[in-house]
């Protein structure tokens, strides 16, 4: 199988951007990894309030049976973390992969087709993105909620809406100018038909500048999720654990000292957001070629092999270059 | 006779990059005097615009820099960079290739060249900055009305005469001119050539001028340095290398220019393509596309000749008979250059 | 200094005839949400709790009863004339909610704002100079993270450090009630005008109520003026007209101060509006957060009571200001930057 034309720059990657690379998928397989076992590390489930019969204590610091202490619907810190990442990964995949499916086509079609659908599309997509993006991701999950309830997906589906725009701007201006590049007037020319060259040339080239914005998007996402769980929006409680809800009921703990209830799905959220993110920009800066910057070294100049006559003669002393004559 | 004001022996400029490095500048000499222009001609790629940058210390970070580069009798390799910095100005100027980007777009001029003269003489009033300004500016046939405008303002050619006064408003004794004219069209090329002769008669400046067009060359400059793969292949006066070309590069260039009189049928041209500066050929590095190379051309590196007259030349061709081995001078047999080697 | 007045001119009246279709394309978008959900809003906010009459009496004093297309009409006249209606369940009108708790929301925004300048730019041009360096590495690092923290974590973080452990700063409000009641409010930014009662007490009661909430919300822009200022460095550090600077021996400092900060921080003028936006949702967030009294607060509040009158009101609002916002940020662009202008 070929490797994408992404993947030599990203392979070859030295020095700081490679370590942001590193950091950012480390930190971002580890809560996968939480994600996808959340049932076998976590100590018990995420609204579970009992065990054994007894009865977990309120607010209880953190101590050996609850690492992370408890909150104050006596559940468990560190269980309601752990399931939390399982939230963020469902929402966000989903997110992104919605956005990914309607934007980046979209951004084709209008692109490469022009006109008045072009202009159309760009108008109303430039209008959403002056629009706070927070605000309308927060009004569409309040409309959806009366239809389709509180939960994963009507999340993700806010989410998904606000950040299409984004795919879409971006593929259509590298759609415009791969256009007019002459392979592809060529291929025109050649009458391979519209789909073909939509797919063949401008997909494949367009395609690699999408995985930088899909991450830093996948870190956005998450952000959002939590800023609808922690306005009241997001997942209801019942339904799955997720952090943004939980810091809203660790705000009133701030006043009495309370720090654990709001401190370990904070840095949850920081820690998984800045691993996307570091995937993203350690991406663009191995992928962007105005940024790019290989580290050159100086060369050794290797002692004179050619017009030796003179470079010696310099190094002896100075004077007028002596050449022979020629009589 | 009087001391050159620019003396280069033995400069090498190699740049370095993620292989091995590559040989712009491969071992040159010439000198420079006062009042005097040189030209130096060479194809895209030969490393004439590495020499001219060279001889300032203006290279990327990548470049190793060896050799001596004697201005009025100071190394200028090697020196002290802020002491070098402190030349460029008042004894160093540069005129770059490209005027559209060359000025900052939120400055106005008179910012420019406020900035450039308070970074060498801060202790001038600000008035009189102004007015050193304007009279450099009036030189290049810049009104004083427009002072103070912003680069979007000029055009390409205005733009271009603006960096030329910026280069001069401190009196430097040595330019180098990078493809002054390259961007521009012919006839505001030939206003700044006569702007670049007038420097030398005024004052007495040594100007390098770069530029790959034997035009200029044969009208503007009093010697002429030919240079090919990083090596200077002939310098003489401009009559000399013109009237009587001694290498067989030279000759072929000449050959090639388009006139009016060339029929379509005559069209010359040098076969193959300028070689790689990071493996040249062996000997000679025109040996490949010459048509008078011999046997010996490929096996030993030419050796600096002076004709009579003072035209110097590096060429088997021209001798010296001594070094040339028994049958070194039977015509080299070699494959045809493959037309992909063209492309 | 010479300007070219008529281009000046020239491009204030295209700018404002481009942002025509912007303000109703959004105004569009605002109509179309607010009826994408089933149902009407009165019945959704009030059924069940008043009687049929007085449903059918409100639907009509709404104008809930008229055909979409003239419905449509009405509201966007309405929106631009500012006139946005009263709310359905405590009958106030919605811009006099604009009014009371606009200035809150405006002054905690200008004071982000102020916070995010003055720590993203500094940091993202050292960043950007001395690229790869420790200081590069640790001023992307501090910019990724503060973005990463959502506003309500920063906020909880410093509520309990700042409040809770140190105890040198209130946790929430925009005053004490006592300050409240005694501030002679004139415009409305209770900061001016505590300087102006000239009473100390006073002003620090305001400032020390809105240092916490404007450094969190400035801290989470910043993040992103960090990445935007270093990378637009990076590009003009390379530029042609540095390189010139450089042959003409003007020194290496002011070469990188003069035309390479000064050349990067120009698009730094529009990129500052675009961030608008978000500090607006930031807003809501830090108002929550912070029980800070602002629209965004009652947004919160009226979104909970579910009254899409009040929703729709402030969410036009907040759309309009955007666009002015995105406005006065290229006029001031095309001020600074000589080549913007048609």
């Amino acid at each position: 199988m070929r490797r994408p034309r992404w993947w030599k720059p990203v392979a070859n990657a030295r020095g700081v951007p490679r370590w942001i690379l590193l950091t950012g998928v480390g930190l971002v397989a580890f809560f996968l990894l939480l994600a996808i076992f959340a049932p076998l590390i976590a100590p018990y489930g995420f609204d579970q309030v009992t065990a054994d019969g007894v009865r977990f204590g309120k607010q209880a610091s953190p101590d050996a049976q609850h690492l992370f202490g408890t909150t104050v619907q006596s559940t468990d810190v560190l269980s309601r973390v752990v399931w939390g990442s399982r939230t963020a990964i469902e929402v966000v995949v989903l997110a992104v992969v919605f956005s990914l499916a309607i934007g980046v086509p979209l951004g084709l079609i209008s692109g490469y087709v022009g006109g008045r659908l072009d202009r159309v599309l760009v108008l109303i997509s430039d209008a959403l993105f002056a629009f706070p993006y927070l605000l309308l991701a927060i009004v569409i999950a309040f409309l959806l909620s009366d239809t389709l309830g509180q939960g994963v997906f009507t999340a993700a589906i806010a989410i998904t809406v606000v950040y299409i725009p984004q795919y879409f701007r971006v593929v259509r201006n590298h759609v415009i100018s791969v256009r007019e590049e002459p392979y592809v007037e060529a291929a025109r020319a050649l009458g391979a038909p519209r789909r073909t060259i939509i797919r063949k040339y401008v997909l494949s080239n367009v395609i690699q500048n999408v995985p930088p914005i899909a991450t830093l998007n996948a870190a956005d996402a998450i952000l959002t999720l939590a800023a609808l769980g922690f306005l009241g929006y997001g997942i209801q409680p019942t339904e799955a654990a997720e952090w943004g809800y939980d810091l809203q009921r660790a705000i009133d703990d701030a006043g009495a000292g309370i720090w654990w209830t709001g401190l370990f799905p904070g840095l949850a959220i920081v820690l998984l957001v800045t691993g996307f993110t570091l995937v993203g920009e350690g991406l663009n800066d191995v992928l962007n070629p105005l940024i790019r910057h290989r580290r050159i070294e100086r060369p050794e100049i290797a002692p004179a092999g050619g017009g030796g006559a003179l470079a010696q003669m310099a190094d002896e002393g100075f004077g007028n270059p002596e050449v022979r004559r020629r009589e | 006779m009087n001391e050159p004001l620019l003396s280069v022996r033995g400069l090498r400029v190699w740049y370095g990059t993620e292989g091995r490095p590559v040989r712009a500048v491969d071992g040159v000499d010439f000198d420079i005097s006062a009042g005097e222009t040189l030209g130096l001609v060479g194809e895209s790629g030969c490393g004439k615009s590495t020499l001219g940058r060279g001889v300032l210390g203006l290279l990327p970070e990548s470049a190793a820099v060896e050799g001596q580069v004697r201005h009025r009798g100071r190394d200028l390799v090697g020196i002290e960079p802020r002491e070098l910095q402190g030349m460029r100005g008042p004894e160093l100027g540069l005129i770059f290739q490209e005027p559209m980007t060359r000025l900052d777009p939120l400055l106005s001029i008179e910012d420019h060249f406020l900035e450039t003269l308070r970074s060498h003489e801060p202790e001038l009033e600000k008035d009189e900055m102004r007015r050193r300004s304007i009279e450099a500016l009036a030189g290049m046939g810049i009104p004083p009305t427009r002072f103070g405008q912003y680069p979007h303002e000029f055009s390409g050619g205005m733009r271009q005469r603006i960096m030329i006064a910026l280069a001069l408003v401190l009196r430097p004794s040595l330019i180098v001119a990078d493809e002054p004219t390259t961007a521009l069209d012919v006839i505001v090329e030939a206003q700044i050539l006569g702007i670049l002769a007038d420097l030398r008669r005024n004052f007495d400046t040594a100007l390098l001028l770069i530029t790959h067009n034997l035009g200029i060359v044969a009208e503007a400059c009093d010697r002429v340095a030919v240079m090919y793969a990083g090596r200077i292949v002939e310098e003489g006066t401009a009559g000399q290398v013109f009237a009587e070309p001694a290498h067989p590069y030279t000759r072929e260039l000449l050959r090639s220019i388009i006139s009016l009189s060339t029929s379509w049928r005559g069209l010359h041209y040098i076969p193959g393509a300028p070689p790689d500066l990071i493996d040249p050929p062996s000997g000679c590095r025109f040996h490949p596309r010459c048509p008078n190379a011999m046997r010996v051309c490929p096996e030993r590196d030419p050796v600096p000749l002076e004709l009579q007259g003072g035209q110097r030349v590096e060429c088997w061709l021209h001798g010296p008979e001594e070094d040339i081995p028994a049958g070194g001078k039977e015509p080299l047999e070699r494959e045809e250059i493959a037309l992909a080697e063209e492309a | 200094m010479h300007r070219q007045g008529t281009s000046l001119r020239a491009y204030v009246l295209t700018r404002l005839a481009l942002a025509i279709p912007t303000v109703l394309i959004l105004l569009t978008m605002v109509f179309l949400l607010m009826r994408v959900a089933p149902g009407d809003p009165i019945t959704a906010a009030l059924g069940g709790r008043v009687s049929a009459e007085e449903l059918e009496r409100r639907q009509e004093a709404a104008g809930l009863d008229k055909p979409l297309i003239e419905q449509y009409v009405e509201y966007v006249g309405n929106s631009l004339t500012l006139d946005l209606g009263t709310t359905i369940n405590d009958d106030r009108a919605v811009t006099s909610i604009i009014v009371d708790n606009g200035s809150a929301t405006m002054e905690l925004t200008l004071a982000a704002f102020l916070v995010a300048i003055l720590v993203g730019v500094p940091i993202g041009l050292l960043a950007g100079r001395y690229r790869d360096t420790g200081i590069d590495i640790s001023g992307r690092m501090f910019g990724i993270v503060v973005y990463a923290a959502p506003v309500f974590f920063t906020g909880f973080l410093a509520q309990l450090l700042f409040s809770n452990v140190l105890g040198w700063l209130p946790s929430s409000g925009r005053v004490s009630p006592v300050v409240e009641f005694e501030l002679n409010q004139v415009t409305h930014f209770y900061l001016i005008d505590s300087i102006f009662s000239g009473s100390w007490s006073q002003f620090w009661d305001v400032l020390s109520h809105l240092i916490l909430p404007a450094v969190t919300l400035g801290l989470l822009v910043s993040g992103v003026l960090i990445r935007l200022v270093r990378v637009n460095l990076l590009q003009t550090m390379k530029g042609d007209y540095v390189e010139a600077a450089r042959a003409r021996g003007v020194r290496e400092h002011r070469v990188v101060v003069n035309h390479a900060f000064r050349n990067a921080l120009v698009p730094v003028v529009t990129v500052a509006g675009l961030q608008f936006a978000i500090l607006l949702g930031g807003a809501v967030l830090t108002e929550q957060t912070f029980n800070w009294p602002g629209i965004g607060a009652e947004l919160v509040r009226y979104l909970n009571e579910r009254d899409y009158i009040a929703v729709q009101g402030i969410i036009t609002v907040f759309a309009l200001a955007v666009v002015v916002v995105s406005l006065v940020i290229d006029l001031v662009n095309a001020y600074v930057d000589p080549r913007v202008r048609y």
